[in-house]
């Protein structure tokens, strides 16, 4: 018999390769005559090896699985620079509307107006809210959209003979910002932060010559604070010929009340599924279109969105157009579901929601900033933009880590903010309430994370090393999972790790 | 003789061997945390002084190590792959990531002393 | 505004707090002349109703495969969803969570992952897989940087039987990393065998291929290994590998597919999930997430991200990849449809979807002026019409029928491919529809 280790509502749940019943199928299929195949000998004798499981088992499987995860809907999620507000239901309502979820993008263009209309209009939101003119609606990520931003930049620089050498990366930057700038073909240079957490300017700008492309740069950035020189760093790199990328991971904070296009911003990407509430789904997936300046707007990638009076059409191919496209970056159009739902969200926030929401964000943090600041020790001078960062001097000889502090914050029931992230300041903690907190919400949050600070200040370290206890798991062992890799399960293997 | 490196590696070498063991300093193994996995050079593979010639990995932070001198990789500590905790451990000692042969003689000299190195760290935090 | 609780109360009161007076002074650092003084020009916040109504009428703007009888392919397909699907995936613990950074409350995502990983690199008969990654494209698109990081080589070769898509891709992310491709118009195995050399990091191949054809490639296998070159098979039509051997046994060194056609809709091509998968001494060459099992304090077993050392955020500009997010909620869609279908539905699924191709082409055969052109196919296949195929399929659509995909949509520059159409039929294709193809195909084409 086995041991039942269930606890309440958490259900000790094996894998779905330990509950295979020969014969059991959670699909039923109508009767079917097969004829002799025509796959030309290449058709599979051996078996796979996959899991037999009905419909209740394998609901129940996921159910009980998913019962482990805290998420935006159970609790207050302050993940820094993550922008975790609340997913409308709407968005999906509209997403699977039929019409759109059924449609294929390679039926005649004539069959799918609608489907293209609304990538225009979505478009459209995006480009006005931003104040510039051209935009690549196709990327698939945030990442994707700096890869994607970068070469636009690079092929415009092709254009006019030369693609240069090097790229200007702050050293707060999140790691996705030199890694793509590898990926297209730039060596990168890294810039301190000054003392008041910006971008250190005068480094900057000594750095320019005409071997930089481009420098890359966050704002708000990932110390939560608006990059008040942004334009001057603007200037100096369009005189020497180059382009300024901004990453607009941070949009929230400012959405409807700058445009970047006003910060003479070359090329920005924006994420659908921060700013504009698209669902995180357990990691992805998300939507990172690019907005582009008058100077890049012509080498966006394919393929895009046209309006000629009442028809769209997606021009798919460098020849039917007299833009010069770089090239293709996904396969089909891009993120439509994700479009769907992006749009949704704009039009039910409109443009006065969108404004109050980057203001109730920006309220929030500071909120959070005013009420901890006696407590905790953070790490810039005020006013912060939508996030607030604390650096680990508050748990000087206390004998409690960052990561400590974070695991109990489990306990009080929310999820960690974002740990030692940025760089720039030692044991970071980076907290991102949003605007979709109440105040309820936001004073039980500061409430805990004060109690917190008190106890690791009286060196009631046992709390803090014993947490999280309230958890379906404890604290895992990363470095054995990192020394001694298991990826799968495997039939043969008896897992001397499974507790069952 | 033992020397180190700004870089916290450390070679060592004594009178009539051909071969200077390679490894990174008690130090930096603290700082990385636990290994997990080490990349390290082929033999026969020649690095100048400076090139990089390993990689570290622990949980939370990747590191080139960097060779102290200039000279032809020779061996490798083949126990890394199995017991990477011997580099938190034994940095020092059988921590060791390989054995070259040194092809200039005075680089050596240019390195620091424990006494220097100590000190060195001593102004780090 | 229903998604924003703060009330104006709420608002003094932080505002007080905070000991400023109005929210404007907390944009103290934007330049004067940058920050709006009023709300952008766009339409103000809607109700839900409203905002129905409006997505609601792109909506009905277009013709959909659930009204029309649908024969689309070339990389996506239509397949049925069990319902189980979609309810699970709507779970706010699954819809609203993010990545695992915090395994201890994330087990749920964690577990999902890891049985993806499992069945990923089963049905491609491979190792290792990771926890996904875009699409099919950009998932190939990194199988290829990796296999260039692997053989430290830079030379690539393409086979024409690779999706358009999936090539145009390749070459613009290869082409700032001085990688040499040959796209080759080769399809004969035997002459892309005599491609390769020394200077070969990996030929890429597609099984169905864009045309729908089948292979066994492992004799090219075989010659990449002689060489020091890798093979990588990429596959677009998921459902072929319950019924083809698999790209692990044919020796394939990388698999990247699309798993678009389990748990995933069709959705105008997008969200989809990109597959990796490899053998296990190529893993920490491996771009993406990864979940690892692990125990915790108290000696349970547990999973956690793992191997993220090679990831952006650590490695930054050394990493294998800038990817950050993988494919989250998409795989796991595919991962729940594939559980409920397990060993036999997979099996039987497949089955299906051929016969329904084989009923397909022998409805076909009754058009003299048509001509198939495959000998072997999975469930998609190519004609060659008397025509140019974009103006027919462009009739058919007003007559009801989407017919397929003009193969010069996807490769508009090639002479002979004017006349050519793939069509595709799967587990929802009806004996009615394939009449109505048949009878609308000879009408128009008389």
């Amino acid at each position: 018999m086995k041991k039942n280790s269930n606890k309440g509502l958490q259900v000790e749940e094996p894998l779905i390769f330990e509950q295979s019943s020969p014969g059991a199928c959670g699909v039923d299929f109508p009767e079917m005559e097969i004829s002799k195949n025509k796959l030309g000998g290449n058709h599979r004798v051996k078996p796979i090896g996959l899991p037999n499981l009905s419909e209740p088992v394998a609901v129940r499987h996921y159910l009980r699985i998913s019962q482990k995860n805290y998420c935006i809907d159970s609790g207050l999620y302050p993940l820094g620079s993550c922008t975790m507000k609340h997913n409308p239901r709407l968005n999906e309502k509209m997403a699977r509307k039929p019409g759109l979820v059924d449609i294929h993008p390679l039926q005649p263009q004539s069959t799918v107006q609608g489907a293209l209309e609304l990538i225009y209009v979505c478009s459209e939101w995006l480009t006005k809210l931003t104040g510039m003119p051209g935009i690549a609606m196709s990327p698939a990520a945030g990442a994707h959209g700096e890869l994607t931003g970068l070469m636009t930049i690079r092929a415009a620089l092709e254009d006019r003979g030369n693609p240069r050498k090097k790229v200007l990366v702050p050293e707060s930057a999140h790691g996705t910002n030199p890694a793509s700038a590898q990926m297209c073909g730039y060596e990168i240079e890294s810039i301190p932060a000054n003392l008041s957490g910006r971008v250190d300017t005068e480094k900057l700008l000594g750095r320019l010559d005409k071997t930089v492309a481009a420098i890359m740069i966050t704002n708000p950035n990932t110390c939560g604070l608006f990059e008040d020189q942004i334009v001057r760093v603007a200037d100096a790199v369009h005189e020497i010929g180059g382009f300024l990328y901004c990453d607009g991971a941070n949009f929230n904070a400012i959405v409807g009340r700058v445009k970047p296009g006003d910060l003479k911003i070359d090329s920005m990407h924006l994420n659908l599924h921060k700013t504009f509430s698209t669902p995180h789904g357990g990691g992805g997936p998300g939507s990172g279109p690019v907005v582009l300046s008058k100077e890049l707007a012509d080498y966006a990638p394919l393929p895009f969105v046209v309006k000629t009076d009442d028809r769209f059409e997606l021009i798919e191919s460098a020849e039917d157009t007299d833009k010069k496209p770089f090239g293709r970056i996904k396969g089909f159009h891009g993120q439509f579901g994700v479009f769907v739902r992006a749009l949704t969200y704009m039009l039910s926030m409109g443009s006065d929601g969108l404004r109050q929401a980057s203001g109730d964000a920006v309220l929030s943090a500071n909120y959070l900033l005013a009420q901890l600041k006696d407590d905790l020790s953070i790490s810039f001078e005020g006013p912060c933009m939508h996030e607030v960062l604390i650096d680990d001097r508050f748990l000087k000889d206390t004998g409690v880590t960052t990561l400590d502090f974070a695991k109990a914050m489990i306990d009080e029931g929310f999820h960690p903010m974002t740990m030692y992230f940025p760089l720039v300041v030692p044991g970071a903690l980076l907290m991102e309430p949003t605007e979709t907190e109440s105040k309820e919400s936001l004073d039980n949050y500061i409430d805990s994370v004060i109690s917190l600070a008190k106890k690791a200040a009286t060196e009631n370290t046992k709390h803090f090393k014993d947490a999280p206890k309230y958890t379906p798991r404890r604290r895992l062992d990363e470095t054995a999972a990192a020394r001694n890799p298991i990826l799968r399960w495997k039939p043969e293997k008896n897992s001397k790790n499974n507790s069952r | 003789m033992i020397k180190y490196t700004k870089q916290h590696e450390w070679v060592a070498i004594n009178d009539g061997d051909e071969k200077a063991a390679v490894g990174i300093t008690d130090y930096a193994q603290k700082q990385l945390g636990d290994i997990v996995y080490v990349e390290l050079p082929g033999i026969g593979v020649k690095v100048n002084k400076g090139d990089e010639a390993a990689v570290v990995e622990s949980v939370k932070a990747a590191a080139e190590v960097y060779s102290p001198i200039s000279g032809e990789i020779l061996e490798v500590n083949e126990n890394l792959a199995d017991s990477p905790e011997l580099i938190n451990n034994e940095a020092e000692a059988n921590g060791w990531f390989f054995k070259l042969a040194p092809s200039e003689e005075s680089e050596l000299e240019e390195l620091m002393d424990k006494e220097g190195y100590d000190k060195y760290i001593g102004g780090l935090d | 505004m229903r998604y924003l609780p703060l009330t104006t109360d709420d608002r003094n009161k932080m505002l007080s707090e905070i000991g400023v007076g109005d929210i404007e002074e907390l944009f103290k650092d934007v330049p004067n002349d940058a920050l709006l003084k009023s709300a952008i020009d766009l339409p103000s916040h809607k109700s839900e109703m409203e905002v129905e109504t409006s997505i609601t009428s792109f909506a009905k703007k277009n013709k959909t495969t659930n009204v029309f009888p649908s024969f689309l392919g070339a990389g996506n397909y239509s397949h049925h969803i069990p319902a189980s699907v979609d309810h699970l995936i709507q779970r706010g613990e699954f819809l609203t969570s993010y990545t695992p950074y915090q395994p201890e409350i994330a087990q749920g995502t964690l577990q999902a992952l890891f049985e993806f990983q499992t069945q990923v690199s089963l049905i491609t008969g491979m190792e290792v897989a990771n926890a996904s990654m875009y699409d099919g494209a950009t998932a190939t698109s990194e199988a290829v940087l990796m296999a260039c990081r692997i053989t430290r080589r830079d030379k690539i070769i393409l086979s024409n039987g690779l999706h358009p898509h999936y090539n145009e891709v390749i070459k613009t992310n290869s082409r700032h990393l001085k990688l040499s491709i040959d796209s080759t118009s080769v399809y004969n195995k035997k002459a892309l065998c005599e491609l390769i050399d020394e200077n070969t990091a990996c030929i890429v191949v597609q099984n169905p291929d864009f045309f729908g054809r089948v292979q066994d490639f492992t004799e090219l296998s075989e010659t990449c290994h002689q060489y020091g070159a890798l093979l990588i098979i990429a596959v677009t039509e998921i459902i072929s590998l319950g019924a083809l051997t698999n790209p692990g046994e044919m020796g394939a060194d990388i698999v990247s597919g699309e798993g678009q056609s389990l748990g995933n809709p069709i959705s105008f091509g997008g969200p989809h999930v990109g597959l990796l998968s490899t053998r296990e001494k190529f893993l920490r060459q491996m771009p993406g997430r990864l979940a690892g099992e692990t125990v915790d304090e108290d000696g349970k077993r547990g999973w956690v991200l793992t191997l993220s050392t090679r990831e952006q955020h650590i490695r930054r500009e050394k990493a294998t990849s800038n990817i950050c997010t993988n494919s989250g909620l998409c795989a796991l869609a595919f991962s729940i449809h594939l559980s409920l279908l397990g060993e036999d539905g997979f099996t039987q699924l497949a089955k299906i979807n051929h016969q329904k191709a084989i009923d397909l082409s022998k409805a076909i055969e009754s058009l003299d002026e048509v001509e198939l052109i495959n000998e072997t196919f999975f469930n998609e296949f190519t004609l060659k019409l008397p025509k140019p195929a974009i103006s027919i399929v462009e009739e058919m659509a007003n007559k009801g029928v989407l017919a397929g995909v003009p193969v010069k949509r996807l490769i508009p520059h090639d002479i002979d491919t004017e006349n050519m159409l793939i069509v595709a039929a799967t587990e929802l294709t009806t004996n009615s529809d394939i009449e109505k193809f048949v009878t609308c195909l000879r009408e128009t084409l008389s």
